[in-house]
C-alpha cells in the first residue's frame, strides 16, 4: 500500500522535476521534501559556475565571456565570488550556488489517442512538408529544416507531426524567440489539441509550475531545462536573439534528450544553414508556395535622392507621397518600416500631417507608431488588426511573426544596416497574406541600392520560381 | 571595453585623452551617460533634502520640521532625480542583484562628496543604512554599504535593523508613522554621514539619525544617490 503510494508520488514528482535545471528558489517543492529527495539521491545538485585554470563557465547559460562575469562579496562564504551577468534575469547565480536536477526514474508521458482536434485541411505543398516532418519524428531523425516562405502556414504543417509525437508519448517543446508569438500560438494550439494540457512559458507567464507534455516557450526559457524533450521545434532560427546570443543555441542543445528530433522552421535561412544544406549535412524540406497558392509579392525599389535630408521634414512633394496617392488598392492598411526608434518618433507628426492634408487618413489617431520598448505595443498592434489604426509606423519589431490580412508595405531608408537580407524578405512577406487579398505592394525607398536589397529581391524571385510561378 | 549598462562598445576612438578611461571596465558609454540626469542641473533645489523645488526649503521639509521639534537630520544631499532610466538601473542592481552595476556610481558619489562634504572630511564617519537580516540573505549585499565604501572615509556599522516590510511597498503615511526599526550597537561621538541609495520620504534616514542623536552624536548629515 505504502509502496504503491510512494510509486505514484514518485511518478508525479518525476513529471514535475524531470528535465528541469533549477535554482533552490525555483523548485516547486518545499524544503523538507527537497532535503529528503537529496538524501535519497533522487535529486542531485551541480555547481552553478565552474572555474578552471583560465575560464569560468556558467552552467545555466553556458556563458564563458570573461566580461560577462563580475565579482560580488558573498555574505555566506565571506569572500568574493564570481556571478554570471548573462542570465541574471532568471535569478543571480554565484559560485557557491547550485543547480538542482532530477535523478529519479524518468517521467512517463501518456500516449494520447487521437490528440489532434484540428479540422482544417492542408494544401498539397503543406501536406508534403507535414508528412516529411512526421516521418522525421517517427524515424527519430536528428534534425530537419523546414524552409517555408512567409505565409506558407507553418504552424498547421506541424500538427500531424505533433499528433504523432503525442501518440508516442513524447514530450514536445515549441520554442520561438518572441513572447508575442508564444502568446499568439497558445490559443491556436489549444484549439488544435483540445484535450492536451499545454504550458506557455515566457518572462512573466503564469503557468510556470504546471507540468505539460506540450510546451510553448520563448527560447530563453529553455535555460531552465536539461535533457527534457523528445521533439524540439525551433521557430524562426534566423531571428535576432537566437542567432546572436550563443546562450540560446546552447540551451536548445542541452534541453534536448539524446535521441531528440529537432525541427527548425524558417522563411529566410542564414548563410550557415544554407551552406549546410548545400553540403548535404542538413536535411530540409522546402515549401515554396503560400497557403493560398499565390506568389510572394516582389518588392519594388524606389530611388529617393537626399532621403536622409528630406525624411525628418517630409515636405510636400516626395516619392513616398507620390506612391501613397497612386496605390493600386488604397483600401489596404499601411505598414511603414523605419530603421530606428528615433526615426519613428521624428516622422510621426510630419507623416500624419501629410496624410491628413491629402485625405489619406481622416483623423490623427489613425496613425500610430510602435517600437520594442513601447509600453502600449500590444494594444497598438491589436488596434491595427481591428483596423482602427490605418497606418502603423514601426521599427523592425513587426518584421516577423505577425499577420495582418490586407496591407501594403513601405520601408523608408531600406539601405540602413538593420535591414539585412533576412529582415527585408520577412518584411516583404507581411504583404498579401490573406486569400481574399493575396497581393500587396512592397516598396523599398532608398538613397542607394545595397547588396541586401538586391539579395532579398533575388531570393524572393528564386522562391517564386521554385514555387512554379 | 564595453558599457557596463548597455554592453555596447564604448568608444571607437582611442586617443591620449581617453585611453586611461577606456581601460576602466566600470564605465558607461556616452549615450548612456547622456541619459543620466543630475539634480545639480536643475535651476533650484531644496537646501535641506536636495529635491527640485522653487522654495529654499520645500514643503516636505517644512512638514518634517513641524512634526519633529528638533529634526535630527541636518540636511541630505542627493545626486540624481528618480527617473525611468535610474529606476531600471536600480532595479537591476539592487533587486536583481547585479552587484557590479553599483560601480558606475563611484565617480559621482566621490564628486558629490568632495563638493558638499569635502571640508568636513577629517571629522566625518560614514554610516551606511543597514538591511534587515532577511533582506540581506535575499540580496547578498547591502547597496548602501557599497556606496559608503566609495567614500574616502572610515565606515562604521552602527545599527542593526529589524523590520518586516520593504519601504518601497509602503505608502507615505505608513512610512512616516512606522516604528523606528534601528537599534544602536555602537555609539559614535563624532559627526556622522549617513549613506543610502534612495531618499523618498526621509523617514528611514530620520529614524537612523534620531537613534544616533539619542546616544550623543553631535550632528548627522546624509548623502543619498537618488532623491525620489
Amino acid at each position: 500500500m505504502i509502496q504503491e503510494k510512494l510509486k505514484r508520488d514518485l511518478a508525479e514528482l518525476a513529471s514535475t522535476l524531470d528535465g528541469k535545471l533549477l535554482r533552490l528558489e525555483e523548485l516547486p517543492i518545499d524544503r523538507k521534501l527537497t532535503r529528503f529527495l537529496l538524501s535519497r539521491n533522487l535529486l542531485k545538485t551541480k555547481p552553478a559556475l565552474t572555474k578552471s585554470f583560465l575560464r569560468t563557465r556558467c552552467m545555466r547559460c553556458g556563458n564563458e565571456t570573461p566580461r560577462k562575469f563580475a565579482e560580488i562579496p558573498c555574505q555566506k562564504c565571506n569572500k568574493a565570488h564570481f556571478y554570471c551577468r548573462n542570465c541574471m534575469d532568471m535569478g543571480r547565480l554565484m559560485e557557491c550556488d547550485v543547480l538542482y536536477y532530477w535523478n529519479g526514474p524518468s517521467a512517463v508521458w501518456s500516449k494520447q489517442k487521437n490528440p489532434c482536434s484540428w479540422e482544417g485541411t492542408l494544401t498539397r505543398a503543406q501536406e508534403k512538408a507535414a508528412l516529411r516532418i512526421k516521418e522525421a519524428i517517427t524515424n527519430r531523425e536528428k534534425e530537419i529544416l523546414t524552409w517555408a516562405v512567409c505565409g506558407a502556414g507553418k504552424t498547421e504543417m506541424l500538427f500531424p507531426g505533433i499528433s504523432k509525437a503525442l501518440e508516442e508519448g513524447m514530450r514536445i517543446c515549441l520554442a520561438t524567440p518572441r513572447a508575442d508569438v508564444v502568446r499568439e500560438l497558445k490559443p491556436r494550439l489549444e484549439k488544435a489539441f483540445r484535450h492536451i494540457p499545454i504550458q506557455a512559458l515566457y518572462g512573466g507567464s503564469k503557468d510556470k509550475h504546471k507540468q505539460a507534455q506540450l510546451i510553448i516557450a520563448t527560447t530563453h526559457q529553455l535555460l531552465r531545462y536539461e535533457k527534457a524533450f523528445d521533439v524540439m521545434i525551433i521557430d524562426e532560427v534566423d531571428a535576432f536573439p537566437f542567432h546572436a546570443d550563443p546562450a540560446l543555441p546552447f540551451a536548445q542543445k542541452r534541453s534536448a534528450k539524446r535521441n531528440c528530433t529537432t525541427i527548425y522552421l524558417t522563411a529566410t535561412p542564414r548563410e550557415d544553414l544554407k551552406a549546410e544544406i548545400r553540403r548535404g549535412k542538413l536535411t530540409h524540406v522546402f515549401v515554396p508556395v503560400r497557403y493560398h497558392g499565390h506568389p510572394l509579392p516582389v518588392p519594388k525599389l524606389k530611388m529617393w535622392h537626399s532621403l536622409n535630408k528630406e525624411l525628418p521634414k517630409l515636405q510636400s512633394s516626395n516619392p513616398l507621397l507620390y506612391w501613397l496617392l497612386n496605390r493600386q488598392n488604397p483600401k489596404r492598411q499601411l505598414l511603414v518600416f523605419v530603421p530606428t526608434v528615433e526615426r519613428a518618433g521624428q516622422l510621426k507628426t510630419p507623416l500624419t500631417n501629410l496624410m491628413l492634408k491629402h485625405k489619406l487618413i481622416h483623423h490623427p489617431n489613425q496613425l500610430g507608431s510602435v517600437h520594442a520598448s513601447d509600453p502600449d505595443r500590444e494594444r497598438k498592434v491589436v488596434s491595427f488588426r481591428e483596423k482602427t489604426l490605418k497606418v502603423i509606423l514601426t521599427t523592425t519589431i513587426l518584421e516577423r511573426g505577425v499577420t495582418f490580412p490586407s496591407v501594403d508595405v513601405a520601408i523608408l531608408d531600406a539601405g540602413h544596416d538593420v535591414f539585412d537580407e533576412a529582415a527585408l524578405v520577412q518584411i516583404a512577406g507581411r504583404a498579401g497574406r490573406n486569400s481574399n487579398d493575396p497581393t500587396g505592394e512592397v516598396l523599398f525607398f532608398h538613397d542607394g541600392k545595397t547588396e541586401a536589397m538586391l539579395a532579398a529581391i533575388y531570393a524572393i524571385k528564386q522562391m517564386n520560381k521554385r514555387g512554379g510561378f | 571595453m564595453n558599457c557596463l549598462w548597455c554592453e555596447e562598445e564604448r568608444s571607437r576612438h582611442i586617443g591620449w585623452k581617453n585611453f586611461l578611461n577606456l581601460m576602466n571596465p566600470y564605465e558607461l558609454c556616452d549615450s548612456c551617460v547622456s541619459n543620466l540626469i543630475f539634480l545639480y542641473e536643475t535651476p533650484s533645489r531644496c537646501t535641506k533634502c536636495s529635491r527640485e523645488s522653487e522654495e529654499k526649503i520645500c514643503f516636505d521639509c517644512i512638514r518634517w520640521e513641524k512634526q519633529m521639534q528638533d529634526d535630527p537630520l541636518l540636511f541630505n544631499y542627493s545626486i540624481f532625480p528618480y527617473n525611468l532610466f535610474m529606476q531600471e538601473i536600480i532595479a537591476k542592481w539592487k533587486y536583481r542583484g547585479d552587484y557590479v552595476l553599483g560601480e558606475l556610481f563611484r565617480p559621482y558619489i566621490r564628486a558629490a562628496f568632495s563638493k558638499k562634504f569635502g571640508k568636513k572630511k577629517k571629522e566625518l564617519i560614514a554610516v551606511p543604512i543597514p538591511l534587515s537580516e532577511k533582506r540581506m540573505d535575499e540580496r547578498g549585499f547591502n547597496q548602501a554599504e557599497m556606496l559608503a565604501h566609495f567614500l574616502p572615509l572610515e565606515t562604521k556599522t552602527a545599527f542593526i535593523r529589524i523590520d518586516s516590510e520593504k519601504q518601497s511597498k509602503r505608502n507615505r503615511r505608513e512610512r512616516i508613522t512606522a516604528k523606528n526599526p534601528f537599534s544602536l550597537i555602537e555609539k559614535i561621538n563624532t559627526p556622522v554621514l549617513l549613506v543610502d541609495d534612495i531618499y523618498t520620504t526621509g523617514t528611514t534616514l530620520r529614524h537612523a539619525a534620531g537613534r544616533l542623536k539619542e546616544h550623543g552624536c553631535p550632528s548627522v548629515y546624509a548623502l543619498t544617490l537618488i532623491r525620489g
